[in-house]
């Protein structure tokens, strides 16, 4: 009976049953290309690899020559990122070692970290306004643009509106303008506004940049559905709007998702802008972790640790959005 | 259109609420559009007029007099000038050169990839990570691969003295490459993915085809694979020169333009003519005008040979 075992559609059928791909030859063939892959994918990952484990290394261990790939991890680059210290006084190092309990005896983890490198936590660092920043700016900047990219996408998708195409290749176009392009004249701009290092500069320039990405990506989300769906809800007594909000929004949940992944993921990681709008105040993490390096010693976990710290929402996020990938990077121009 | 407010009268029937007014359809046409134009027009075209304008001045914004009417005289000022010129020859190898590895590496790995095999998602997916990344934060950790001392870049292609070692970003020549390595890294999967989506959309039937009458894989691969796949490897190849020409961040994170001006690409001396030494700001529109020309330029030209590509198929 077991032969007759019902494997059936449920199973979906992998492998090729091509006559071509079947033979030993190609499967001989598969496996190396499997091979080659890899050794490709794990050069690629080498430096990702190397950041993220730099960012545990001590000093020493990070700067060590020849490189270290066994170290004792330590979250000593963390905490120089996140805090200011000091040196610890002579007395305070002496006591420290006649007790060495008392080094980590009624302080939180940080501290304890710090005064291991014979230093005291003396409040947090810059950074972490900086990190601020960029979570503001890019959460603020992320919801405006994908809610105006929204309702234009869906004016576009579904009205006939006169000069559709040449707006929409307007929007498009505005994406191909090198920042450093208009930096000049919108920092002139800001600087007669009042918008210059503040908030709400960045967020409405980052809308600004992202809407072209969104109305684009969105409207090809929502072409997909169905406009049957929103016709009977018309004839069921719906107004537009509530249409709109019922039907067309449910079903565009998943573009909408990816499409606030992608504005976020560029209002995170811009710097440009960044760099030449802000100063102080309103400067986000992107252009302030170069500026780690311009202090003193390089200290390379620190840097590491910065970097790690940055990109680890943006890998976790790569892999929740693989699906949606090819439409993002190129904003809606292709469809497969 | 308008007969929709008629079945949403008929919707709520008689005895149902007094009728609230409804927005016509036109109405909120625009009203949804409107925000996104006025931002856009606001934000991209009057920045576009003001610097046309100021790239005819002699104007620097840390100066206290107005721009100061000087016509043509930035223009040919940039035109004449080696320095410029120099950079955007540079831009120009970088281009080329990362443009040209990333294709021929993108496609192989799309065509090594295109047959899935047991994790060949997940592989896919850990190749495109260093793409999602933020160029400044990549740029500035390959400075620490490829430290002369204890940079792992060094010691993985048998460079263990570091005495001997090359000091990639110190290098006048091998700076452009080490940029042009960085570039390769992060943007080869974006022509992969490209590639792939390509790839996946040739149908079966036209190897099986093949396969009947005996083609050789060369053949196959010349006469169905490369043909079909090329309309969308050139629009990769399109998205990524115009990036590239854009660069910015990457070189900035990794050698700041330097050592001297080996790596100072055109964004990276426009950056420093408009914000560094005397600021110069009717120059710097000028440059950064004769820069948006060029991308419209061999956009447009590439685009109508794509669009000829596709003619002829």
């Amino acid at each position: 009976m077991a032969a007759f075992e019902h494997t059936g559609p449920g199973t979906p059928v992998v492998e090729s049953i091509r006559v071509d791909k079947v033979s030993p030859r190609a499967r001989l063939l598969r496996y190396i290309r499997a091979a080659i892959a890899i050794v490709f994918a794990v050069i690629a990952l080498i430096p990702v690899y190397w950041m993220a484990t730099t960012a545990f290394k001590s000093y020493p261990d990070a700067v060590a020559i020849p490189p270290k790939i066994v170290f004792d991890p330590t979250l000593e680059g963390f905490v120089n990122l996140l805090t200011d210290r000091r040196e610890l006084s002579v007395d305070e190092v002496r006591a420290f070692e006649a007790n060495p309990e008392s080094r980590c005896a009624n302080v939180d983890f940080a501290e304890c970290v710090a005064r291991g490198r014979g230093q005291t936590i003396t409040g947090p660092s810059q950074y972490v306004q900086r990190l601020t920043n960029s979570v503001i700016i890019a959460g603020g900047s992320t919801i405006l643009s994908v809610a105006f990219g929204l309702l234009s996408a869906y004016s576009f998708s579904r009205f006939r509106i006169p000069g559709a195409g040449d707006m929409l290749f307007f929007i498009l176009s505005t994406r191909m303008l090198p920042p450093v392009v208009v930096t000049i004249p919108i920092f002139l701009m800001y600087r007669s506004l009042g918008l210059h290092d503040t908030h709400l500069g960045l967020i409405i320039l980052y809308t600004v940049f992202n809407l072209s990405f969104s109305v684009w990506l969105l409207k090809g989300f929502l072409d997909e559905i169905p406009r049957e769906y929103e016709e009977a809800a018309l004839v069921d007594g719906y107004s537009r709007l509530q249409a709109f909000r019922k039907v067309v929004l449910p079903q565009a949940l998943t573009g909408i998702a990816a499409t606030t992944v992608f504005c976020l993921i560029f209002a995170w990681n811009e710097y440009a802008f960044a760099l030449l709008l802000t100063s102080d105040r309103a400067r986000t993490a992107p252009p302030a972790i170069p500026s780690v390096l311009g202090r003193g010693v390089v200290e390379w976990n620190t840097i590491a640790a910065g970097s790690l710290g940055f990109l680890i929402p943006v890998v976790i996020i790569t892999f929740a959005l693989r699906k949606y990938l090819l439409r993002g990077v190129t904003f809606g121009a292709i469809r497969k | 259109m308008a007969a929709t407010q008629v079945e949403v009268s008929v919707g709520q029937g008689p005895g149902a609420l007094p009728r609230r007014r409804q927005m016509s359809d036109v109405a909120i046409q625009r009203l949804f559009i409107l925000p996104t134009m006025i931002l856009l027009i606001v934000w991209n075209v009057f920045p576009l007029v003001y610097s046309l304008y100021l790239s005819f001045t002699k104007y620097s914004v840390i100066a206290p007099d107005p721009p100061e009417w000087v016509g043509l005289e930035n223009y040919s000022y940039i035109l004449q000038n080696e320095k410029l010129w120099e950079s955007f020859a540079t831009t120009g190898k970088y281009a080329l050169l990362a443009v040209g590895i990333e294709t021929v590496l993108g496609f192989g790995l799309a065509l090594l990839l295109r047959d899935r095999f047991r994790g060949s998602g997940v592989l896919t997916t850990l190749l495109l990570i260093p793409m999602m990344l933020s160029p400044v934060v990549v740029g500035l950790f390959w400075k620490l691969l490829f430290n002369p001392s204890f940079g792992i870049v060094n010691y993985l292609i048998g460079f263990t003295n570091p005495a001997t070692a090359p000091d990639w970003l110190a290098h006048p020549i091998l700076a452009l490459w080490a940029v042009v390595i960085v570039d390769v890294w992060m943007w080869t999967p974006f022509v992969m993915l490209l590639c792939l989506s390509g790839l996946s959309a040739i149908p079966d039937y036209l190897y099986e085809a093949a396969a009947i009458d005996r083609a050789n894989s060369w053949f196959q691969f010349r006469r169905i694979t490369l043909p079909q796949v090329a309309p969308l490897l050139l629009i990769a190849v399109l998205f990524r020169s115009i990036e590239a020409f854009k660069a910015f961040d990457l070189v900035m994170g990794l050698t700041g333009g330097g050592p001297g001006d080996a790596t100072e690409v055109v964004s990276v001396s426009l950056y420093r003519i408009a914000f560094q030494g005397q600021l110069r700001t009717g120059r710097a529109s000028a440059l950064a005008y004769i820069v948006l020309i060029i991308i419209i330029a061999v956009s447009n030209l590439y685009i109508r040979y794509l669009n000829r590509i596709r003619g002829e198929e």
